[in-house]
């Protein structure tokens, strides 16, 4: 009976219908239960293991508020929105190079995404922070003359790597964003007589924002964690930091798990401000009925929403 | 009527090599209502975009109340101006689209001072005045917070019309300002645009409302593959037409 309903619904003539109202029991889904119960089951095997292996959980709290740690914890936040600073304003130079009616900065514009994008963070880390050998010394005439080892230090190496990659990527988006507003926009500022930098400023960027935003959230969160890179050449962000530690007390996973933890909690903090910043740059978009793909934290964002919505 | 405030010359246009405008000449008297009619991909639109240098011209010369527009006029040649003085003649000749384009991040208030308070430094509290003024002209006092995607078709168009009276300009073109509408809400654009000729705005409109140019133009133009082929009162236009292609567009759209 249960197969034949499965297979084909039950055939009900019209005279069966005889009360106005009726109990609606919902359909149960069992295998959901058993799929959630089993997922749990398996995430606390794993904690248990975790738990119980060969790493000193109080060595764990002891470093996590460490001084040395704390301070390169600043060190990588600093790192990370410098560069994503420079990476932004490189980002909307170049995108508004890109689409510029002169072909030569046009090509010059396509040169600085082609090059940076085109090569690994780690390599143009590593070619900045052996720039010395190539400039020994740095000198802009009657203003400036000094050593490049004093001036690009591995703070400054890694600000310039990692600002300039992201820059490329920013040149893209930026560009992205411009190219998704109508035409009209830009016709309708003419004829109301605004210049090119008005209209840019007033009417193409803040439209232009609806697009760069949502991947600024996702971007700046990985600046975060590739700011970890810079460990690579001797900058005393975090993880450099826990390495210097570890070398000496031998406490590897400890300290390696220190970061992790405040890379988490920096991160979440950033998907709960981006959250914030998407609902407000999207205002005239949804209401234009055109929603931003919102990512809620805690895993709440794209599969939950439209079961909530259902629910409603 | 007095003068003559809009003069074109032997406009001339083209589009990778496809002739659109093959000299059109046009001349329109401060406070006149000239309705542009004509088959569609006739040029009617390209024109309207030429009288204010959206589009360079190939050939010809526009003229607006004293100006020539996006050019300078140096020992018998035209010189392209640089866009900054192209946008100084752009704020005294208004534009409605067909397509609205109203700023959506800005509300129905905000699109309407944007002109006033950027481009000619307008105080705010003096701009926000006349701007509701004329929404309340426009039939929307109500909607001046309103952002442009929460207005309907008809909404968004009287708001663009208010934003382009906003600058106060000589002239007002209109290009096809009702064909993207919902059949329902063509009427109350065109009432405003009917008051605004009433007022004695010197009005520009392409546009295929047959009816709105006989009851509201002073003369009606009809183009034909980039020329005007006739250009007249409308009585005498739409119901005694020389021409033939003008004759046989005339009876497709009159049917």
């Amino acid at each position: 009976m249960a197969f034949e309903a499965a297979s084909s619904p039950q055939r009900v003539e019209v005279e069966a219908l005889q009360q106005r109202s009726y109990r609606i029991v919902r359909l149960a889904h069992p295998g959901r239960w058993l799929a959630g119960a089993l997922v749990l089951g398996l995430l606390a095997l794993l904690v248990r293991a975790f738990a119980h292996g060969q790493i000193q959980w109080e060595i764990v709290g002891e470093f996590l508020t460490a001084d040395v740690i704390i301070r390169g914890f600043g060190i990588t936040l600093l790192i990370s929105a410098l560069a994503m600073l420079l990476g932004i304003s490189l980002g909307t130079i170049f995108a508004i190079m890109r689409l510029s009616a002169n072909p030569v900065t046009r090509f010059v514009a396509w040169l600085y995404v082609w090059v940076f994008r085109g090569t690994p963070v780690l390599l143009q880390l590593l070619i900045w922070f052996n720039i010395a050998l190539v400039f020994p010394r740095i000198i802009i005439p009657g203003v400036f003359e000094g050593r490049t080892v004093d001036i690009v230090t591995p703070f400054v190496a890694a600000l310039l790597g990692l600002g300039i990659n992201e820059g490329a990527y920013m040149t893209e988006v930026v560009r992205g964003g411009i190219n998704s507003v109508d035409h009209g926009q830009t016709e309708a500022a003419n004829t109301l007589g605004m210049s090119r930098l008005q209209t840019l400023r007033r009417i193409i960027l803040p439209q232009a924002m609806r697009l760069i935003v949502p991947v600024l959230g996702n971007s700046a969160i990985g600046m975060l964690k590739f700011s970890s890179l810079a460990a690579a050449i001797s900058c005393t962000e975090m993880l450099n930091a826990a390495q210097q530690v570890y070398f000496v007390n031998g406490a590897v996973i400890e300290l390696l798990f220190v970061c992790a933890i405040w890379y988490l909690a920096a991160t979440t903090v950033l998907s709960i401000v981006q959250y914030f910043i998407e609902k407000r740059y999207g205002k005239s978009a949804s209401q234009a009925g055109s929603k931003l793909p919102f990512k809620l934290p805690f895993g709440l964002g794209s599969a939950g929403t439209p079961a909530l919505e259902k629910a409603q | 009527m007095s003068g003559t405030i809009v003069k074109a010359i032997n406009i001339h246009k083209k589009f990778a090599g496809r002739e659109v405008l093959r000299g059109v000449d046009l001349e329109v008297r401060n406070g006149e209502v000239l309705c542009i009619l004509g088959p569609s991909g006739s040029g009617k639109s390209t024109l309207l975009r030429c009288l204010n240098h959206l589009e360079a011209l190939d050939d010809g010369v526009v003229w607006i109340d004293g100006q020539i527009i996006g050019y300078e006029l140096r020992d018998g040649t035209l010189k392209e101006l640089p866009a900054r003085k192209v946008r100084r003649q752009q704020r005294e000749i208004g534009m409605v689209f067909q397509h609205f384009n109203l700023f959506p991040h800005m509300t129905a208030l905000e699109n309407i001072i944007e002109g006033p308070v950027t481009v000619r430094r307008e105080p705010r509290a003096s701009a926000i005045a006349r701007a509701e003024k004329l929404l309340a002209s426009v039939g929307l006092a109500e909607r001046r917070d309103a952002y442009p995607a929460q207005l309907s078709g008809g909404q968004k168009q009287r708001v663009a019309i208010a934003r382009a009276l906003a600058m106060s300009p000589k002239v007002m073109l209109f290009d096809e300002p009702t064909s993207a509408l919902d059949p329902e809400l063509v009427g109350e654009v065109l009432d405003v645009m009917r008051e605004l000729a009433a007022s004695g705005t010197t009005m520009i409109v392409v546009t295929h409302e047959i009816g709105f140019a006989r009851e509201v133009a002073d003369r009606v133009a009809i183009m034909v593959d980039g020329e005007i082929r006739e250009m007249g009162p409308p009585a005498d236009v739409l119901a005694n037409p020389t021409d033939a292609r003008v004759r046989s567009f005339l009876a497709r759209v009159l049917a």
